[in-house]
Protein backbone atom coordinates (compact mmCIF):
# COMPACT_ATOMS: atom_id res chain seq x y z
CA UNK A 1 0.00 0.00 0.00
CA UNK A 2 3.01 2.23 0.27
CA UNK A 3 4.32 3.30 -3.10
CA UNK A 4 8.05 2.85 -2.70
CA UNK A 5 8.74 4.95 -5.80
CA UNK A 6 6.97 8.08 -4.56
CA UNK A 7 8.81 9.71 -1.69
CA UNK A 8 8.57 13.09 -0.06
CA UNK A 9 10.79 15.38 -2.11
CA UNK A 10 11.05 17.78 0.82
CA UNK A 11 11.61 15.99 4.14
CA UNK A 12 9.68 17.06 7.21
CA UNK A 13 11.51 19.89 8.92
CA UNK A 14 11.05 22.71 11.40
CA UNK A 15 9.17 24.74 8.79
CA UNK A 16 6.30 22.24 8.87
CA UNK A 17 3.22 22.38 11.03
CA UNK A 18 3.49 19.24 13.11
CA UNK A 19 1.92 17.67 16.14
CA UNK A 20 3.35 14.75 18.06
CA UNK A 21 6.90 13.91 19.09
CA UNK A 22 9.69 14.52 16.56
CA UNK A 23 11.04 11.05 17.40
CA UNK A 24 7.71 9.26 17.01
CA UNK A 25 8.13 5.96 15.10
CA UNK A 26 5.61 7.07 12.48
CA UNK A 27 5.23 10.37 10.70
CA UNK A 28 2.02 10.88 8.72
CA UNK A 29 2.12 13.76 6.24
CA UNK A 30 -1.12 14.92 4.64
CA UNK A 31 -1.27 17.12 1.56
CA UNK A 32 -4.73 18.61 1.72
CA UNK A 33 -7.16 21.26 0.55
CA UNK A 34 -9.56 22.89 3.02
CA UNK A 35 -12.37 23.04 0.47
CA UNK A 36 -11.97 19.45 -0.75
CA UNK A 37 -14.87 17.24 0.42
CA UNK A 38 -12.61 14.17 0.50
CA UNK A 39 -10.22 15.97 2.84
CA UNK A 40 -13.24 16.91 4.93
CA UNK A 41 -14.20 13.24 5.15
CA UNK A 42 -10.66 12.30 6.11
CA UNK A 43 -10.47 14.98 8.82
CA UNK A 44 -12.35 13.20 11.65
CA UNK A 45 -10.59 9.94 10.79
CA UNK A 46 -7.18 11.58 11.08
CA UNK A 47 -8.29 13.26 14.30
CA UNK A 48 -9.32 9.89 15.77
CA UNK A 49 -6.08 8.25 14.69
CA UNK A 50 -3.99 11.07 16.18
CA UNK A 51 -5.87 10.66 19.43
CA UNK A 52 -5.62 6.86 19.48
CA UNK A 53 -1.97 6.56 18.46
CA UNK A 54 -0.81 9.25 20.86
CA UNK A 55 2.98 9.52 21.09
CA UNK A 56 3.42 6.86 18.45
CA UNK A 57 2.49 9.37 15.76
CA UNK A 58 3.70 12.70 14.44
CA UNK A 59 1.22 14.39 12.10
CA UNK A 60 2.18 17.00 9.51
CA UNK A 61 -0.17 19.00 7.30
CA UNK A 62 0.94 20.66 4.04
CA UNK A 63 -1.19 22.76 1.72
CA UNK A 64 -2.31 21.48 -1.65
CA UNK A 65 -5.14 23.77 -2.76
CA UNK A 66 -6.82 22.80 -6.05
CA UNK A 67 -7.71 26.35 -6.97
CA UNK A 68 -9.29 25.57 -10.34
CA UNK A 69 -12.08 23.52 -8.79
CA UNK A 70 -12.13 25.06 -5.31
CA UNK A 71 -12.32 28.87 -5.45
CA UNK A 72 -11.89 29.38 -1.68
CA UNK A 73 -9.11 26.85 -1.15
CA UNK A 74 -6.15 29.16 -1.74
CA UNK A 75 -7.25 31.86 0.68
CA UNK A 76 -8.24 29.25 3.24
CA UNK A 77 -4.72 27.80 3.06
CA UNK A 78 -3.14 31.26 3.39
CA UNK A 79 -5.46 32.01 6.31
CA UNK A 80 -4.33 28.87 8.13
CA UNK A 81 -0.73 29.99 7.65
CA UNK A 82 -1.60 33.47 8.91
CA UNK A 83 -3.13 31.87 12.00
CA UNK A 84 0.02 29.75 12.29
CA UNK A 85 2.12 32.92 12.35
CA UNK A 86 0.16 33.81 15.48
CA UNK A 87 0.67 30.38 17.02
CA UNK A 88 -2.81 29.04 16.24
CA UNK A 89 -2.30 26.87 13.19
CA UNK A 90 -3.95 23.71 14.50
CA UNK A 91 -7.07 25.26 16.06
CA UNK A 92 -7.56 27.25 12.86
CA UNK A 93 -6.94 24.19 10.68
CA UNK A 94 -9.61 22.30 12.63
CA UNK A 95 -11.99 25.24 12.34
CA UNK A 96 -11.68 25.23 8.55
CA UNK A 97 -12.41 21.53 8.22
CA UNK A 98 -15.40 21.90 10.51
CA UNK A 99 -16.76 24.73 8.34
CA UNK A 100 -15.92 23.67 4.80
CA UNK A 101 -19.10 25.23 3.47
CA UNK A 102 -18.23 28.71 4.79
CA UNK A 103 -14.82 29.79 3.57
CA UNK A 104 -15.29 33.31 2.22
CA UNK A 105 -12.81 35.97 3.34
CA UNK A 106 -15.29 37.30 5.89
CA UNK A 107 -15.78 33.78 7.24
CA UNK A 108 -12.00 33.37 7.48
CA UNK A 109 -11.66 36.62 9.39
CA UNK A 110 -14.55 35.62 11.64
CA UNK A 111 -12.76 32.39 12.62
CA UNK A 112 -9.64 34.41 13.41
CA UNK A 113 -11.73 36.54 15.77
CA UNK A 114 -13.35 33.45 17.30
CA UNK A 115 -9.90 32.07 18.13
CA UNK A 116 -8.74 35.31 19.68
CA UNK A 117 -6.18 36.19 17.01
CA UNK A 118 -4.99 39.71 16.27
CA UNK A 119 -7.64 40.31 13.62
CA UNK A 120 -6.07 43.43 12.12
CA UNK A 121 -2.79 41.65 11.56
CA UNK A 122 -4.54 38.52 10.29
CA UNK A 123 -6.63 40.56 7.82
CA UNK A 124 -3.59 42.45 6.58
CA UNK A 125 -1.66 39.19 6.06
CA UNK A 126 -4.58 37.74 4.13
CA UNK A 127 -5.04 40.83 1.95
CA UNK A 128 -1.31 41.13 1.26
CA UNK A 129 -0.96 37.47 0.35
CA UNK A 130 1.76 37.31 2.98
CA UNK A 131 1.69 33.50 2.95
CA UNK A 132 0.96 32.88 -0.73
CA UNK A 133 4.58 31.94 -1.36
CA UNK A 134 4.58 29.53 1.55
CA UNK A 135 1.43 27.81 0.24
CA UNK A 136 3.02 27.62 -3.20
CA UNK A 137 6.12 25.98 -1.72
CA UNK A 138 3.95 23.33 -0.11
CA UNK A 139 2.07 22.79 -3.36
CA UNK A 140 5.23 22.40 -5.42
CA UNK A 141 6.81 20.05 -2.89
CA UNK A 142 3.66 17.96 -3.21
CA UNK A 143 3.87 17.94 -6.99
CA UNK A 144 7.50 16.81 -6.77
CA UNK A 145 6.61 14.10 -4.29
CA UNK A 146 3.94 12.49 -6.46
CA UNK A 147 0.83 13.87 -4.79
CA UNK A 148 -1.93 12.32 -6.89
CA UNK A 149 -5.10 13.92 -5.59
CA UNK A 150 -6.41 15.31 -2.33
CA UNK A 151 -5.91 14.17 0.28
CA UNK A 152 -2.61 12.40 -0.35
CA UNK A 153 -0.89 10.80 2.63
CA UNK A 154 2.75 9.89 3.11
CA UNK A 155 3.73 7.41 5.82
CA UNK A 156 7.35 7.68 6.90
CA UNK A 157 7.98 9.58 3.66
CA UNK A 158 6.42 7.04 1.24
CA UNK A 159 3.16 7.74 -0.54
CA UNK A 160 0.25 5.76 0.87
CA UNK A 161 -2.13 4.58 -1.85
CA UNK A 162 -4.52 2.62 0.37
CA UNK A 163 -7.92 3.58 1.65
CA UNK A 164 -8.09 6.16 4.42
CA UNK A 165 -10.96 4.69 6.38
CA UNK A 166 -10.04 4.45 10.07
CA UNK A 167 -9.21 0.73 10.23
CA UNK A 168 -7.16 0.57 7.06
CA UNK A 169 -5.17 3.72 7.70
CA UNK A 170 -4.56 2.80 11.35
CA UNK A 171 -3.33 -0.66 10.34
CA UNK A 172 -0.91 0.86 7.83
CA UNK A 173 0.42 3.29 10.42
CA UNK A 174 0.80 0.57 13.05
CA UNK A 175 2.64 -1.62 10.58
CA UNK A 176 5.01 1.25 9.80
CA UNK A 177 5.50 1.83 13.54
CA UNK A 178 6.33 -1.86 14.07
CA UNK A 179 8.84 -1.78 11.22
CA UNK A 180 10.44 1.40 12.48
CA UNK A 181 10.88 0.08 16.02
CA UNK A 182 12.07 -3.34 14.81
CA UNK A 183 14.59 -1.82 12.41
CA UNK B 1 4.54 15.19 -41.42
CA UNK B 2 0.89 15.13 -42.21
CA UNK B 3 -1.86 14.39 -39.81
CA UNK B 4 -3.09 10.88 -40.40
CA UNK B 5 -5.90 8.90 -38.93
CA UNK B 6 -4.80 6.34 -36.43
CA UNK B 7 -5.35 3.31 -38.64
CA UNK B 8 -3.36 4.67 -41.58
CA UNK B 9 0.05 3.27 -42.47
CA UNK B 10 2.28 3.38 -39.47
CA UNK B 11 5.60 1.89 -38.48
CA UNK B 12 3.99 0.82 -35.23
CA UNK B 13 1.85 -2.33 -34.99
CA UNK B 14 -1.82 -1.42 -35.02
CA UNK B 15 -2.36 -2.86 -31.56
CA UNK B 16 0.74 -2.76 -29.41
CA UNK B 17 0.41 -5.07 -26.42
CA UNK B 18 2.25 -2.85 -23.98
CA UNK B 19 2.70 0.88 -23.72
CA UNK B 20 5.07 2.21 -26.35
CA UNK B 21 8.43 2.71 -24.63
CA UNK B 22 10.85 5.61 -24.63
CA UNK B 23 12.73 5.91 -27.91
CA UNK B 24 9.71 5.01 -30.06
CA UNK B 25 8.33 7.47 -32.57
CA UNK B 26 4.94 8.66 -31.31
CA UNK B 27 2.21 7.63 -33.78
CA UNK B 28 0.43 10.68 -35.13
CA UNK B 29 -3.32 11.01 -34.80
CA UNK B 30 -6.15 13.43 -35.39
CA UNK B 31 -9.10 13.36 -33.01
CA UNK B 32 -12.11 15.50 -32.23
CA UNK B 33 -11.31 17.67 -29.24
CA UNK B 34 -12.44 20.43 -26.93
CA UNK B 35 -9.49 22.53 -28.12
CA UNK B 36 -9.80 25.79 -30.04
CA UNK B 37 -10.27 23.84 -33.29
CA UNK B 38 -12.67 20.98 -33.74
CA UNK B 39 -9.87 18.49 -34.09
CA UNK B 40 -6.43 18.14 -32.59
CA UNK B 41 -3.46 16.40 -34.19
CA UNK B 42 -0.29 15.40 -32.43
CA UNK B 43 1.75 16.74 -35.35
CA UNK B 44 0.54 20.30 -34.82
CA UNK B 45 2.72 20.46 -31.70
CA UNK B 46 5.96 19.57 -33.48
CA UNK B 47 8.83 21.46 -31.92
CA UNK B 48 7.43 21.46 -28.41
CA UNK B 49 7.04 18.71 -25.81
CA UNK B 50 3.63 17.04 -25.54
CA UNK B 51 2.21 15.22 -22.53
CA UNK B 52 -0.42 12.64 -23.50
CA UNK B 53 -2.63 11.63 -20.58
CA UNK B 54 -4.82 8.62 -21.41
CA UNK B 55 -7.52 8.09 -18.78
CA UNK B 56 -10.46 5.71 -18.37
CA UNK B 57 -13.44 8.06 -18.27
CA UNK B 58 -14.79 11.55 -17.71
CA UNK B 59 -16.78 12.15 -14.51
CA UNK B 60 -14.50 10.41 -12.07
CA UNK B 61 -16.13 10.63 -8.63
CA UNK B 62 -12.91 11.89 -7.03
CA UNK B 63 -12.64 15.66 -6.70
CA UNK B 64 -8.88 15.88 -6.74
CA UNK B 65 -8.49 13.42 -9.57
CA UNK B 66 -5.72 13.16 -12.13
CA UNK B 67 -7.04 15.72 -14.60
CA UNK B 68 -7.91 18.27 -11.93
CA UNK B 69 -4.43 17.79 -10.54
CA UNK B 70 -2.69 18.22 -13.89
CA UNK B 71 -4.89 21.23 -14.61
CA UNK B 72 -3.60 22.78 -11.42
CA UNK B 73 -0.01 22.01 -12.39
CA UNK B 74 -0.32 23.43 -15.93
CA UNK B 75 1.89 26.45 -15.14
CA UNK B 76 4.72 24.06 -14.27
CA UNK B 77 4.28 22.20 -17.57
CA UNK B 78 4.18 25.49 -19.43
CA UNK B 79 7.59 26.41 -18.06
CA UNK B 80 8.83 23.67 -20.38
CA UNK B 81 6.59 24.94 -23.19
CA UNK B 82 4.83 21.58 -22.96
CA UNK B 83 1.28 20.96 -24.21
CA UNK B 84 -0.96 18.65 -22.18
CA UNK B 85 -3.61 16.59 -24.02
CA UNK B 86 -6.15 14.35 -22.23
CA UNK B 87 -7.49 11.35 -24.16
CA UNK B 88 -10.36 8.99 -23.37
CA UNK B 89 -13.03 7.13 -25.34
CA UNK B 90 -15.74 9.52 -24.13
CA UNK B 91 -17.65 11.44 -26.79
CA UNK B 92 -16.99 15.09 -27.45
CA UNK B 93 -20.16 16.29 -25.70
CA UNK B 94 -19.18 14.53 -22.52
CA UNK B 95 -15.69 16.01 -22.81
CA UNK B 96 -17.08 19.51 -23.25
CA UNK B 97 -19.35 19.30 -20.23
CA UNK B 98 -16.63 17.72 -18.15
CA UNK B 99 -13.99 20.29 -19.15
CA UNK B 100 -16.40 23.09 -18.31
CA UNK B 101 -17.35 21.63 -14.94
CA UNK B 102 -13.74 21.05 -13.96
CA UNK B 103 -12.54 24.34 -15.46
CA UNK B 104 -9.91 22.48 -17.48
CA UNK B 105 -7.47 24.64 -19.46
CA UNK B 106 -6.21 21.98 -21.84
CA UNK B 107 -7.91 20.00 -24.63
CA UNK B 108 -9.66 16.69 -24.11
CA UNK B 109 -9.50 14.40 -27.13
CA UNK B 110 -12.12 11.86 -28.04
CA UNK B 111 -10.78 8.42 -29.05
CA UNK B 112 -14.34 7.52 -29.85
CA UNK B 113 -14.58 6.49 -33.49
CA UNK B 114 -13.14 3.98 -34.25
CA UNK B 115 -13.27 3.46 -30.52
CA UNK B 116 -9.92 3.20 -28.77
CA UNK B 117 -7.83 3.15 -31.95
CA UNK B 118 -5.26 5.66 -30.72
CA UNK B 119 -5.07 3.95 -27.34
CA UNK B 120 -4.44 0.66 -29.17
CA UNK B 121 -1.64 2.18 -31.19
CA UNK B 122 0.01 3.41 -28.02
CA UNK B 123 -0.55 0.05 -26.32
CA UNK B 124 -2.77 1.40 -23.57
CA UNK B 125 -6.28 0.31 -24.56
CA UNK B 126 -8.03 -2.10 -22.20
CA UNK B 127 -9.98 -4.36 -24.55
CA UNK B 128 -11.96 -6.03 -21.77
CA UNK B 129 -13.10 -2.85 -20.08
CA UNK B 130 -13.52 -1.04 -23.40
CA UNK B 131 -11.62 2.04 -22.31
CA UNK B 132 -8.14 3.51 -22.08
CA UNK B 133 -5.80 2.54 -19.30
CA UNK B 134 -4.46 5.34 -17.12
CA UNK B 135 -1.21 6.06 -18.95
CA UNK B 136 1.18 8.91 -19.55
CA UNK B 137 3.53 9.70 -22.41
CA UNK B 138 6.01 12.55 -22.66
CA UNK B 139 6.90 13.21 -26.28
CA UNK B 140 9.83 15.41 -27.29
CA UNK B 141 9.59 18.22 -29.83
CA UNK B 142 11.10 15.76 -32.34
CA UNK B 143 8.09 13.44 -32.03
CA UNK B 144 9.99 10.73 -30.11
CA UNK B 145 8.49 9.28 -26.93
CA UNK B 146 10.84 10.13 -24.06
CA UNK B 147 8.95 8.54 -21.19
CA UNK B 148 5.87 6.40 -20.76
CA UNK B 149 4.09 5.09 -17.73
CA UNK B 150 0.98 3.00 -17.05
CA UNK B 151 -0.57 3.41 -13.61
CA UNK B 152 -1.56 0.42 -11.49
CA UNK B 153 -5.33 -0.10 -11.23
CA UNK B 154 -7.16 2.63 -9.36
CA UNK B 155 -4.06 4.64 -8.55
CA UNK B 156 -3.82 8.11 -10.01
CA UNK B 157 -0.33 9.04 -11.12
CA UNK B 158 1.22 12.17 -9.72
CA UNK B 159 3.00 14.67 -11.94
CA UNK B 160 6.51 14.02 -10.62
CA UNK B 161 7.36 11.57 -13.41
CA UNK B 162 6.17 14.00 -16.08
CA UNK B 163 8.26 16.83 -14.67
CA UNK B 164 11.35 14.64 -14.45
CA UNK B 165 10.87 13.61 -18.08
CA UNK B 166 10.41 17.22 -19.18
CA UNK B 167 13.56 18.18 -17.30
CA UNK B 168 15.49 15.44 -19.06
CA UNK B 169 14.59 17.07 -22.38
CA UNK B 170 16.18 20.29 -21.19
CA UNK B 171 19.95 19.77 -20.77
CA UNK B 172 20.83 20.91 -24.29
CA UNK B 173 19.01 24.16 -23.64
CA UNK B 174 20.27 24.54 -20.08
CA UNK B 175 23.93 24.25 -21.03
CA UNK B 176 23.66 26.47 -24.08
CA UNK B 177 26.31 29.17 -23.98
CA UNK B 178 28.34 27.43 -21.30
Amino acid sequence: MLDMTSRLAVPVSARDHQEGPADAPVTLVEYGDYECPNCGQAFPIVQAIRRDMGDQLRFVFRNFPLTQIHPYAEHAAEAAEAAGAQGKFWPYHDMLFLHQDALTDSDLIGYAADLGLDVARFTRDLEDGAFAERVREDFLSGVRSGVNGTPTFFINSYRYDGSYDYDTLLAALQEAAAQATAG
Amino acid sequence: MTASTSHATSVVPAAAQTALPAGTRAPDFTLKSTGPNETTSLSQYRGQPVILAFYPADWSPVCGDELALFNEILPEFQRFNAQLLGISVDGIWSHRAYAETKNLHFPLLSDFQPKGDVGREYGVYDEQAGREKRALFVIGGDGIIRWSYVSPNNVNPGADGILKALESLQPARATKGS
